[in-house]
């Protein structure tokens, strides 16, 4: 290659590298503030901030959703199938929301250690399959000690 | 081999070479375009979580995908014009740009259509989202950034490095539902291992993948073909070109 064009294409090469370091550096630095939820263990240990709104994370615990006498109030649990933290909303719930779904709320904790949500997001996952592929995964997850009672709902 | 690319940079040859050419892919992008349509759109079956509504992925994730891979290209085409000098490379970094923006605009718009009804939220400032938005920022600025210098070589050397420090944030956008928690999915089918997808859905998904690729290769030699014209306009073949025409 020409002397003058490898100068350049090394120039590139360096100026790439050292872009992508300091990049590289800047995302590590500010790791934390990436993060777009917290889970259930790292709230229970104390790494969410107490003073002001954080978002939680994590599958709405089956068997958990319950909804309060004033109507619009529904109270359940979100885990990471380590720790789990109650949380409690006033509002819509997304279509998506059912138990042993993944969700994250935005809100803050009170005195009693329940998460008070002001929103609640439904988060999906990668996996795309017709209902009925679903139902049998689920049925032989289950397997033959817990008959399959329901279908996924589409 | 060498002869042929080395004829196709002179913008003369690949004026001519691409006008025959792109009515054969503008062709080839309306077969993949519908048949990948019909597919998706009828055929697919449904989602166990998400019913229809997963159906505009069909559009969403195609689009995403040649967002990341326009600008890959345009920043490698800059590359090659920066050292070699070649005006064909330059011609095709900035053709590119304008359809990338189109791209990431689409994908932007699709997801937050998505995103009201199955997350809650038109829009959320996680990591995925927030790094595909200056993906957008920077093809704009490179658009920009070319228009505000009259001498359209030194336009697209200052493009070029511009584009090149934004290719960092290629890997970001792909590892970012990765690296950190994030309400975007992870990824479906650009992972190590099988695709977590049904067959039948996952065919659909390549076809308009594909067919976005043709849409792509047939709308930059358009435009390529229109900024050698102009770049171009005081050279001899130019004129006799009007010439004829008239």
């Amino acid at each position: 290659m020409h002397p003058v064009r490898k100068k350049r294409l090394i120039l590139i090469g360096l100026m790439v590298t050292g872009v992508s370091i300091a990049v590289g550096f800047a995302l590590n630095a500010f790791n934390q503030n990436l993060m777009f939820f917290y889970a259930p263990s790292e709230v229970i240990a104390g790494e969410a901030p107490a003073d002001h709104p954080f978002r939680l994370g994590g599958l709405v615990t089956v068997g958990s959703v319950q909804r309060l006498p004033n109507g619009l109030t529904t109270r359940f649990e979100v885990t990471d199938n380590v720790k789990t933290v109650a949380v409690e909303y006033t509002g819509i719930l997304p279509d998506l929301f059912r138990e042993g779904q993944g969700i994250v709320a935005r809100g803050q904790l009170n005195a009693g250690g329940t998460f008070i949500a002001d929103e609640v997001l439904a988060k999906h996952d990668e996996n795309y399959m017709p209902p009925e592929v679903a139902a049998s995964l689920k049925k032989a997850h289950d397997g033959a000690t817990a008959p399959a009672t329901e279908a996924a709902t589409p | 081999m060498l002869k042929f690319f080395h004829r196709m940079a002179s913008p003369k040859y690949f004026y001519q070479f691409a006008g025959k050419l792109i009515p054969w892919l503008g062709v080839a992008c309306l077969g993949f375009l519908l048949v990948g349509l019909y597919d998706g759109l009828v055929l697919a079956p449904t989602d166990y979580q998400q019913g229809d509504s997963y159906r505009i992925m069909f559009v969403h994730v195609p689009a995403a995908w040649m967002s990341m891979f326009i600008y890959i290209v345009m920043a490698g085409a800059g590359a090659i014009g920066l050292i070699w000098h070649i005006k064909l490379a330059e011609v095709i970094a900035i053709s590119s740009a304008h359809i990338g923006a189109s791209f990431t605009f689409l994908a932007l718009v699709t997801g937050s259509i998505w995103g009201k009804p199955m997350w809650g939220a038109w829009w959320v400032w996680d990591a995925r989202l927030t790094s595909e938005l200056i993906l957008l920022f920077l093809y704009l600025g490179v658009i920009a950034l070319y228009n505000a210098v009259e001498d359209k070589r030194a336009a697209a050397r200052a493009t070029s490095i511009l584009a090149l420090v934004g290719v960092v944030n290629i890997p970001i956008i792909h590892y970012s539902v990765e690296w950190w928690n994030t309400l975007h999915q992870g990824p479906t089918v650009t992972k190590f291992g099988a695709p977590s997808i049904t067959i039948d859905m996952l065919i659909p998904l390549l076809l308009m993948a594909v067919a976005f690729k043709l849409f792509y290769a047939t709308v930059v030699l358009m435009r390529a073909r229109c900024e050698i014209l102009q770049r171009e306009r005081n050279s001899g073949w130019v004129r006799e070109l009007v010439r004829a025409s008239q």
